[in-house]
């Protein structure tokens, strides 16, 4: 197939950017979009042309290092799947694709597609773990955790950290981000010495960073991982909570 | 010079080693412990538990990783499980099984006190994760959940749905960014470490250059653990992540320490098979498949038919007709080449030929199209995704691919390279897996080094240099060691050829696969071995890497590649010198009639430990010997 | 934080007081704690749309029963409050409602501006978000102007040149027998739909209200009260402008022309 680019090209952070026009021809079906990049950037150069820089690593969906905003869709157009899943099949021949990097003042771009996200570990900085130092954990059984309970928690945690979410949103909001993020170890047990705390660290530090939900559920549809936009009612509701709560009555509940 | 290699392996009854060990090393006081500086290069499992726990028990840590962020080590990418002797089952495991298991599974090639430690260890595993926040799969009952891997007779695998190895590396993760927030981490980002810093015989030092503005920095510490991951890359087409690199690990080889055992690949059988020449990497399914799917081939090489147009009569399941009792679930390495077998006759399938198929439509009759969906969907649908055929009504193609690397930086019992100060963790050392590692270890593995035994050796290690200030970064050691670096990245952007540095990967990839993939053999291993240094002899003079900006992903990869081709040549020699079939290392010309691999435990009892010869120079090989006394010595059937 | 770079990473767009504040203060300060004050203030808005238009519905009955519904609201309470304290209770609730709601969105929209990085190049293709949900500062601004002239009109007369005071069915009939009123009134109130489409849904979010048992009934409570809303408002000048509803109805009033000549009731009440 014959597809026509049309790619954010930018030299380094706050450097201008342009839409640059690159001509794809003889694209196989079975590639999958990044090795299309790939063979564009092998053609470009061999004709002395800088290659696109764009992220990428597993190559499996798993990694979270990709990600571009492909024809106005955050990870292109297939639902719940990463850019480095999405193949060329899903694009017709002779089609004009336009591809830019994440945009949102957290996620200043760094070079032509690729985007520092280093935002996101202010957030799990700020509170996104449970205090449990090497050789201090009980037995691991000792604790039941419902398998509802477990399943929800995983649900949030299969987050991958890529940013469509922001990228997918209008107000540049990182709150299902977040709420995965917060949510995956509020729901938990082990998690509940540090809910409030956690939940108010989490969203002070997102708030520094990154706009406001405005629930659009943008970012549910733009999700890989399809996580739901419940967490964010979830973290909403924790929030509120811990700004009440007399916490000496916190374990009386 | 390097004399005879011993593990430092303790004395005594193994069972109780490890314990009287903790002992007898010694221990650096908590308010001592912050005059030691220590640098950890890589952030995944072994890296981020490592650094988690260091940090804190009040050592000063500096993390450094390529990446953007630590999350996204390739530990991540881990599906199936991590195995601990917790017997939760009470179906006969314990830590003397695990131990077993394992050093059988790695066909006798491992070290037994350190995997005996392993097996210790994991139950703590566990516990910290759990103790984490991983949300590891539950019984109804809020128990948590296990199941079988690999042919273990037991159930002792702990698993997050299809994504354990993500649940762990967030877990170590989430651990370590607390300590970043609590400042006993420092944590350098897209920060790629390009040499080691030797002085005096003890590592001191790394020398990184950051992705972004491409400054060459020098960064001192009391010790370096390298926790950088496998090098199963070198074949271009692996599982491995497309950034996964063997830098770090094969530059402290060339500063002295010793690369132990690199031809140990493994293979894993169920992989999505290359669609077309630009395939960029492989990705695998994993290996549950097989306990449904029935592989066959054609019997007819020339069978154009679709496969459901392919009578019964005229398909070969070749494992079930050659393994009667384990059929389709032989282990990895066996089913592999098997695969590559029939691939090899021309019965292979799929527009290139080169697969087999996965057959599930006996399994659906059998059970009903809703079980194998409760049991495969998210397998099917990654599969679906990926070639656009619904496993569902036609069969899957499957293919192995190169998956894991066992070999890498030797070590001793204490984790730490012939290099003072130098410690290897995780996939990078070559440790606890022998010959194959088997399913659900790595991750077990990973996280054993850094949680539960760096914290006692450095500490070991460190006792000794209390009050010993760390090099300064203005030695000349630290000089010497960024002019080396500096000097390469001026060559990469001078050479100006004409082909890409993903060319040469390529056609390296190619070498390794043919002749130091599957199979091996002394007549193609030599020819691999005229081949690469050809082949890297025309890269130096042809590559080409632009660059007119300080983020160059070309230059990166570049550097990366010049170490696989020197990595490649030496596992060609390795495998070469090694002339008996073990584990993921199978020379044809050691086969049982049957054509199983048949070891030499009389010749090759032993670790290949390899010296560098320098630039140019031809590497020396150390042997470290292995002894079983716990274990007895069996030829593995799987008839 | 410890984080270090050399580099210049992303900087706080939003930099947080370093001074923390008395937990009101603190709450309202955060995005969250906005939206919750949206949540709360929209729903007592919500229910003064309701009710408002309930009470309206009067208007099908006659004068005498929309009259007197008028004059009942002012009467609410009394004698334990003097006539018209608790109807004026209730403006300054509403008032305080709309001052907030505004303030939030406002502080909200600013927050999500400075957040925005330069928009992409090529135009988004939205997934999820409805033109109601994309709409909402618009709608909103709509629909807040339209409050102020419907003040005005209806409540101080100044915009109603046949404003009579009391007589709040006469001052209906009048309003919306102005063509241009009336489509200002129907579009206003499209808009107060559109908007009430997406609120009443996105405040159960806001306020944390989630649960998968009932989790569909929220957007199906959003679509019937912003339907319910509609029908009913949107009858009003329909009703008037298609003669359903007109001044002649009220025997109370006599009329010449266009303009009340006497109106019994008012003098009644108000001798």
């Amino acid at each position: 197939m014959h597809v026509t680019l049309h790619v954010w090209r930018q030299a380094g952070p706050g450097a201008p950017g342009t839409m640059e026009t690159y001509d794809a021809p003889d694209i196989s079906e079975e590639m999958s979009f990044l090795e299309m990049l790939d063979v564009v950037n092998e053609r470009l150069n061999s004709q002395g042309r800088e290659p696109i820089a764009f992220e990428h690593d597993c190559r499996e969906g798993i990694c979270g290092s990709c990600g571009m905003m492909i024809n106005g869709q955050a990870h292109g157009p297939e639902r719940g799947t990463a850019t480095c899943q999405l193949h060329m099949r899903k694009f017709a021949d002779g089609e004009h694709i336009y591809i830019e990097p994440w945009r949102a003042k957290a996620f200043p771009v760094l070079r032509d597609l690729v985007v520092d996200r280093s935002a996101f570990d202010k957030i799990v900085e700020a509170g996104g773990y449970i205090t449990a130092p090497t050789g201090a954990a009980p037995d691991a059984n000792l604790t039941l955790i419902p398998k509802d309970v477990a399943d929800a928690a995983m649900d949030a945690a299969a987050c991958i950290a890529c940013g469509a979410c922001v990228a997918a949103c209008p107000n540049s909001a990182a709150q299902l981000f977040t709420s995965a993020k917060v949510n995956h170890l509020n729901l938990l047990p082990q998690g509940q010495s540090e809910r409030y705390q956690r939940v108010l660290g989490m969203v002070d530090a997102m708030e520094e960073f990154f706009g406001s939900c405005t629930n659009h559920g943008e970012c549910q549809e733009a999700c890989p991982k399809e996580i739901s936009i419940d967490f964010i009612a979830y973290m909403n509701r924790d929030y509120v909570r811990a700004q009440l709560k007399n916490r000496k009555l916190l374990s009386q509940d | 010079m390097i004399g005879e290699l011993t593990g430092n392996v303790p004395t005594g009854p193994l069972a109780d080693a490890w314990t009287q060990h903790k002992f007898d090393m010694k221990l650096v006081a908590p308010n001592n412990r912050r005059k030691f500086d220590v640098i950890i290069v890589g952030s995944g499992l072994a890296g981020a538990s490592a650094a988690a726990t260091l940090g804190e028990q009040g050592y000063n840590v500096k993390v450094f990783t390529y990446h953007d962020s630590p999350r996204r080590a390739h530990s991540i990418a881990a599906q199936g499980g991590i195995n601990a002797a917790k017997n939760y089952k009470s179906d006969g495991d314990s830590v003397q099984r695990l131990f077993y298991d394992t050093v059988k599974g790695g066909d006798f090639r491992s070290r037994e006190a350190n995997v005996h430690r392993l097996a210790e260890v994991s139950v703590d595993i566990i516990d910290q994760m759990v103790a984490q926040g991983v949300p590891f799969a539950r019984e109804y009952g809020g128990l948590l959940d296990n199941r079988s891997f690999g042919g273990a007779q037991v159930s002792r695998t702990f698993y997050a749905r299809g994504q354990t190895g993500q649940q762990l590396l967030l877990g170590a993760y989430q651990q370590m960014m607390k300590q970043v927030q609590l400042g006993t981490v420092e944590l350098h980002t897209r920060s790629e470490m390009l040499d080691l810093v030797v002085k005096d015989d003890r590592a001191c030092g790394i020398i990184v250059r950051d992705l972004v503005t491409g400054a060459v920095t020098r960064h001192s510490a009391h010790a370096v653990l390298l926790c950088t991951g496998g090098y199963g890359n070198v074949f271009y087409l692996s599982t491995n992540a497309m950034y996964s690199n063997a830098s770090a690990t094969w530059r402290a080889h060339r500063r002295g320490a010793l690369f132990a055992n690199p031809c140990f690949t493994q293979i894993h059988p169920t992989c999505i098979p290359a669609s077309d020449d630009f395939q960029s990497k492989l990705t695998l399914m994993s290996e549950s498949l097989r306990n449904d799917g029935r592989i066959w081939v054609p019997t007819d090489a020339d069978d154009t038919r679709s496969p459901d147009q392919i009578p019964e009569a005229e398909r070969d399941y070749f494992l079930e007709r050659k393994y009667p009792s384990f059929g389709n679930l032989v282990p990895r390495d066996v089913a592999s080449r098997n695969a590559k077998a029939v691939v090899d006759e021309g019965r292979g399938v799929g527009p290139l030929k080169n697969g087999v198929y996965l057959d599930f439509a006996a399994a659906i009759e059998r059970v009903g199209v809703h079980v194998i969906k409760e049991r495969y969907d998210n397998l099917f649908q990654m599969y679906e995704r990926i070639t656009d055929e619904d496993p569902y009504k036609v069969p899957m193609r499957i293919y192995p691919a190169v998956h894991y690397t066992m070999g890498g930086l030797w070590v001793d019992y204490h984790l730490m390279s012939n290099v003072p100060g130098l410690f290897v963790l995780g996939e990078a050392n070559f440790s606890d897996h022998g010959a194959n590692r088997l399913g659900a270890s790595a991750l077990m593995q990973g996280l054993a080094d850094g949680y539960f035994v760096i914290s006692y050796t450095l500490a070991n290690y460190l006792a000794d240099l209390l009050g010993t200030p760390a090099v300064p970064v203005d030695d000349p050691v630290f000089a010497h060691a960024q002019a080396t670096v500096d000097d390469q990245v001026k060559r990469f952007l001078s050479i100006g050829g004409t082909q890409s540095v993903d060319h040469y990967h390529r056609e390296l990839g190619k070498i390794m696969w043919d002749y130091c993939g599957m199979a091996r053999n002394r007549t193609g291993l030599e020819k691999a071995l005229s081949e690469i240094p050809a082949l890297r002899e025309e890269f130096w003079k042809n590559v080409r890497v632009l660059g007119d900006g300080p983020m160059n992903q070309s230059l990166e990869r570049a550097g990366r590649v010049a170490d696989f081709f020197e990595l490649g040549e030496l596992m060609v020699r390795d495998a070469l010198e090694r002339e008996e079939s073990c584990g993921g290392h199978f020379r044809e010309e050691s086969q049982t009639p049957d054509g199983e691999a048949l070891r030499d435990d009389h010749r090759f009892a032993h670790v290949s430990a390899w010296e560098s010869g320098g630039p140019g120079g031809t590497p020396t090989l150390h042997r470290e010997p292995l002894t079983f006394d716990n274990v007895h010595l069996t030829q593995r059937s799987y008839k | 934080m410890a984080t270090t770079m050399d580099r210049t990473g992303a900087e706080p767009v939003h930099p947080r007081p370093t001074r923390r504040a008395p937990w009101p203060v603190e709450f309202y300060r955060s995005g969250v704690g906005k939206k919750w004050v949206m949540a709360i203030t929209g729903l007592l808005l919500m229910g003064f749309v309701f009710f408002h238009s309930i009470g309206n519905l009067k208007v099908y009955l006659g004068a005498e029963d929309f009259n007197h519904y008028g004059e009942f609201l002012r009467e609410i309470l009394v004698p334990i409050l003097p006539r018209t304290i608790f109807l004026w209770l209730m403006r300054l609730g509403l008032i305080a409602a709309f001052a907030f709601h505004i303030h939030a969105a406002w502080s909200l929209t600013r927050m999500n501006q400075r957040a925005n990085a330069d928009g992409y190049q090529q135009s988004r293709d939205w997934q999820a978000a409805t033109a109601a949900s994309r709409s909402m500062r618009w709608t909103g601004v709509v629909v807040a102007l339209f409050v102020v002239f419907h003040l005005f009109d209806l409540t101080w007369g100044t915009a109603n040149p046949d404003y009579v005071r009391g007589d709040g069915y006469r001052n209906l009939v009048a309003s919306f027998s102005r063509t241009p009123v009336a489509i200002f009134y129907l579009l206003a109130n499209a808009a107060l739909v559109i908007h009430l489409f997406h609120g009443a849904w996105s405040l159960f979010q806001s306020l944390g209200l989630n649960n998968p048992r009932w989790n569909a009934w929220r957007k199906h409570f959003a679509i019937a009260f912003a339907a319910l809303i509609g029908v009913m408002n949107l009858s009003f000048p329909l009703a008037v402008m298609t003669g359903l509803v007109s001044a002649d109805d009220n025997d109370a009033c006599t009329k010449r022309g266009d303009v009340i000549e006497r109106c019994t009731e008012y003098e009644e009440a108000h001798p």
